[in-house]
């Protein structure tokens, strides 16, 4: 019984020029669709830590863990679960909005507690934080007035309690 | 001891000296010739060129590492493996920049794809020049990124010890395979400090050896149940150098066995529980052994399509116990139930235990009728072939092939290229001993076999070695005869010449109405001979003999053999309408095997008897649907 969903993995490598290259190439020859990607140090300089969403099956997902698992400069793969886990993206939303329309808009950016980072007489930019669901639901209510440009980052996350991957990981490595 | 005083003293004089603990100044060419030496290499093969020019200055004082000048990289890459293959050792190569690093990569691959340990290093452009498009710079890292195991970029002179090490070990440990280290000549260039042993930092790469002890219960659980047990034999078990925790297992449970193209010589071909090769080309006992078994335990293979055949039905009333050292390999293709991971030596030991235990607490497993049905198929489907019809040239490839190994024996090495050459070779040598047959499985490398044979008779100087090529192939690499001669490697090559691309042939024979598009080689058929490879031999320094005739193979096989001073060639000229049988179709069942043209085998009546002593011996009820179509005609 395989199911097609979206899965959240974190990958801890190690801080290396190319290591970006090899995992995003073991993506693309193995065949496995990568929906988001983010990658930034973590606490440790030596150790970057990557999210990355995919979007596969059961069965190919313990593929791709595998796979991610024999690269040398990977340490460690954890699947984040959503219920268990905090996942976060960010995104800048440059909103067609003039003084007929400027205050509505400010009332969505309100309810979704979003920020307004710049204004000009023709439009305005928003960041937004949250979940994919969030986002979406915002993307929506903005379109009417016209969404002028688009950016959005990589999804992070972060397992919820006390517990860090990062800690075990490196207690493995040293 | 050490001596860190001004002038760097060459790698012959070091060679003298125990390993420095304390750093030595040197450039980062000797530090990678010293790092080579403490590496214990004692052979590289490679061609020199403009980046990697620094490296050969301090190669050529060396004592210790004999650099082998071949003619081509691809060349080198391929001796690497055959060395590899044969020793067990890690296998070097060396080439320079852009096109001696690209040159490299069909051999690169093929190791990735075979398991075999070697460790390619290559010069870079300054690295201030990278990423510049220099003269014959070429991301050579980038490039072979998805075909090694690890590969690395070293533009610090300080990096080179530890490099190499980590290079060797990773190529060695775990499942074997290729590393590439590639060196900017600014680094080789430069000054810097050479100790040894060098930290090795790889805090990702953590093999796992040891079977788990629970996973060795549920499979030896498994083992006692099964009424119909085969064991799937693949090339890990030659890695792992298991051949004899294999035959102990084998012996204990009295298991039949199959052995996988790259697994050829795990087990005795002669010993009696061995049903021959699987997959596409495989014997009738192995390719039905699986298709009829309740139990696969596969050791260090990779349930590859060209085993499996349509896998959706492949062994469809087997339970798996799938052993292997990279855990990505098991379920990849076949849902196994009892996953292990581990090495092969270690999982074949303790599953060996297990079952000894089991057996003494009364648990053993009984396969008697199973054995005697499958020693029934090796009755009735023998290994053969058809002779040559009148008019055509009256040589068989297979019997040549046959007397080959009946004549240079088990302790001989056989490389082959790719081809119908190369199954003849799986099918009618019979390998008695692990790393006696090299050949290119995974990739399927037409070339592989002169190269390969060279490595491995560097590897291995006092075993007779030959190569078994097509004439497609030997025209793809023979250029290393030259370097065969030269450096005194008396390689024999059997060259199997049926005029044509033949397995190309055979496929346009079966499926496409015998329309040979751009098949046809002109290297013997209606006498032309085009090279004439007896002259070809010749221009090389290598003695160049000929056979046309099946009375005079053994004559001319013995001549060869009598020769050891130069490399020999043997053109035999065999008929071009031979073909690889048995054969499964490709992406069709393994059920509708064919052991000749539109024809399968004809079980009902041995078999039915067979099921009968079987059932007379064990009231298993194997099942009697034995019935199997003849297509076709």
């Amino acid at each position: 019984m395989t199911t097609s969903s979206t899965h959240t993995l974190s990958v801890l490598v190690e801080n290396k020029p190319g290591v970006l290259a090899r995992i995003a190439s073991l993506f693309s020859r193995r065949g496995f669709n990568i929906s988001s990607l983010a990658v930034g140090e973590t606490e440790h300089p030596e150790v970057s830590r990557m999210t990355v969403v995919v979007d596969v099956e059961d069965l190919p997902l313990e593929q791709v863990t595998k796979q991610l698992n024999k690269l040398v400069e990977v340490l460690k793969v954890v699947e984040l679960e959503p219920g268990s886990s905090v996942q976060r993206q960010v995104m800048l939303i440059k909103v067609r909005a003039d003084a007929g329309t400027r205050s509505q808009v400010l009332e969505m950016v309100q309810m979704f507690r979003a920020k307004v980072v710049d204004v000009a007489t023709e439009s305005l930019t928003i960041e937004a934080t949250g979940n994919t669901e969030k986002l979406r639901a915002l993307l929506d209510v903005l379109e009417p007035y016209g969404v002028k440009e688009l950016v959005q980052s990589g999804m992070v996350a972060i397992g919820r309690g006390p517990r860090s991957i990062t800690d075990r990981a490196l207690t493995k490595v040293s | 001891m050490s001596d860190s005083s001004s002038a760097a003293p060459s790698p012959a004089q070091m060679a003298q000296q125990p390993r420095p603990k304390t750093p030595i100044e040197v450039t980062g060419a000797q530090s990678l010739v010293l790092s080579l030496e403490a590496m214990d290499v004692d052979t590289v093969f490679g061609i020199p060129g403009g980046a990697i020019l620094p490296a050969y200055d301090p190669l050529l004082d060396s004592v210790k590492v004999r650099h082998i000048l071949v003619r081509h990289e691809q060349g080198a890459g391929h001796a690497a493996e055959g060395y590899a293959a044969a020793s067990g050792k890690v296998g070097v190569c060396m080439a320079t920049s852009g096109p001696g690093a690209t040159n490299l990569v069909t051999a690169i691959a093929d190791a990735h794809m075979d398991s075999v340990p070697i460790v390619a290093i290559t010069g870079q452009v300054n690295s201030s020049s990278i990423g510049s498009d220099a003269f014959q710079e070429a991301d050579i890292r980038g490039i072979t990124m998805p075909i090694t195991k690890h590969n690395y970029l070293v533009t610090n002179a300080a990096d080179i010890p530890r490099v190499i090490a980590e290079a060797f070990h990773i190529a060695s440990t775990g499942r074997p395979g290729p590393v590439l280290v590639d060196i900017s000549k600014d680094a080789l260039q430069a000054r810097t400090t050479f100790s040894w042993p060098p930290r090795i930092e790889l805090p990702g790469y953590r093999p796992v050896l040891r079977p788990h002890s629970k996973q060795i219960r549920e499979a030896a659980k498994l083992i006692a149940a099964a009424k119909q047990p085969i064991l799937y034999v693949g090339g890990g078990v030659i890695r792992s150098r298991a051949s004899e925790e294999l035959r102990r297992f084998v012996e204990l449970t009295q298991i039949p066995v199959v052995t996988t193209l790259m697994a050829r010589g795990a087990l005795p071909d002669s010993h009696p529980l061995h049903l021959g090769m699987p997959g596409m080309h495989g014997s009738v006992p192995a390719v039905t052994g699986l298709q009829k078994a309740d139990l696969i335990i596969c050791v260090g293979a990779r349930f590859d399509d060209r085993v499996t055949g349509q896998l959706s039905t492949f062994a469809p009333d087997a339970l798996v116990i799938h052993a292997d050292i990279d855990p990505a390999e098991i379920s990849k293709n076949r849902k196994a139930d009892v996953p292990i991971v581990g090495d092969a030596k270690a999982v074949l030991a303790d599953l060996a235990e297990a079952v000894d235990n089991d057996m003494e607490a009364g648990h053993g497993g009984d396969y008697d009728a199973w054995r005697t049905r499958t020693a029934g198929w090796k009755d009735m489907f023998p290994l053969g072939w058809s002779e040559p019809e009148e008019g055509q040239a009256p040589l068989s490839p297979q019997y040549v092939i046959e007397r080959l190994g009946a004549i240079a024996g088990p302790d001989a090495v056989y490389a082959a290229g790719v081809g119908q050459h190369q199954m003849w070779a799986a099918q009618f040598i019979s390998y008695e001993r692990p790393n006696a047959w090299l050949n290119s499985g995974g990739a399927g490398t037409m070339g592989y076999a002169v190269p390969a044979a060279m490595g491995a008779k560097v590897a291995q100087p006092d075993r007779v070695v030959w190569a078994i090529d097509g004439d497609g192939c030997f025209q793809m690499t023979n250029q290393e005869l030259a370097t065969c001669t030269i450096n005194d490697i008396p390689i024999k090559v059997a060259v199997i010449n049926n005029s044509s691309l033949g397995m190309v042939r055979q496929w346009q024979t079966l499926f496409y109405n015998e329309r040979y598009s751009n098949t046809d080689l002109h290297t013997s058929a209606d006498g032309e001979r085009v090279p004439d490879f007896v002259k070809l031999a010749d221009a090389y320094g290598a003695v160049g003999l000929r056979c046309e005739r099946p009375e005079d193979v053994d004559d001319v096989i013995r001549k060869a053999m009598e020769i050891n001073d130069r490399p020999v060639v043997i053109d035999f000229v065999v008929h071009r309408d031979a073909m690889v049988w048995p054969m499964v179709p490709a992406g069709v069942s393994n059920d509708l095997i064919q052991v000749a043209k539109d024809t399968a085998p004809q079980w009902d009546r041995e078999e039915s008897e067979a099921i009968e002593q079987a059932e007379d011996a064990d009231h298993s009820g194997a099942s009697a649907d034995q019935t199997t179509t003849t297509a076709g005609k």
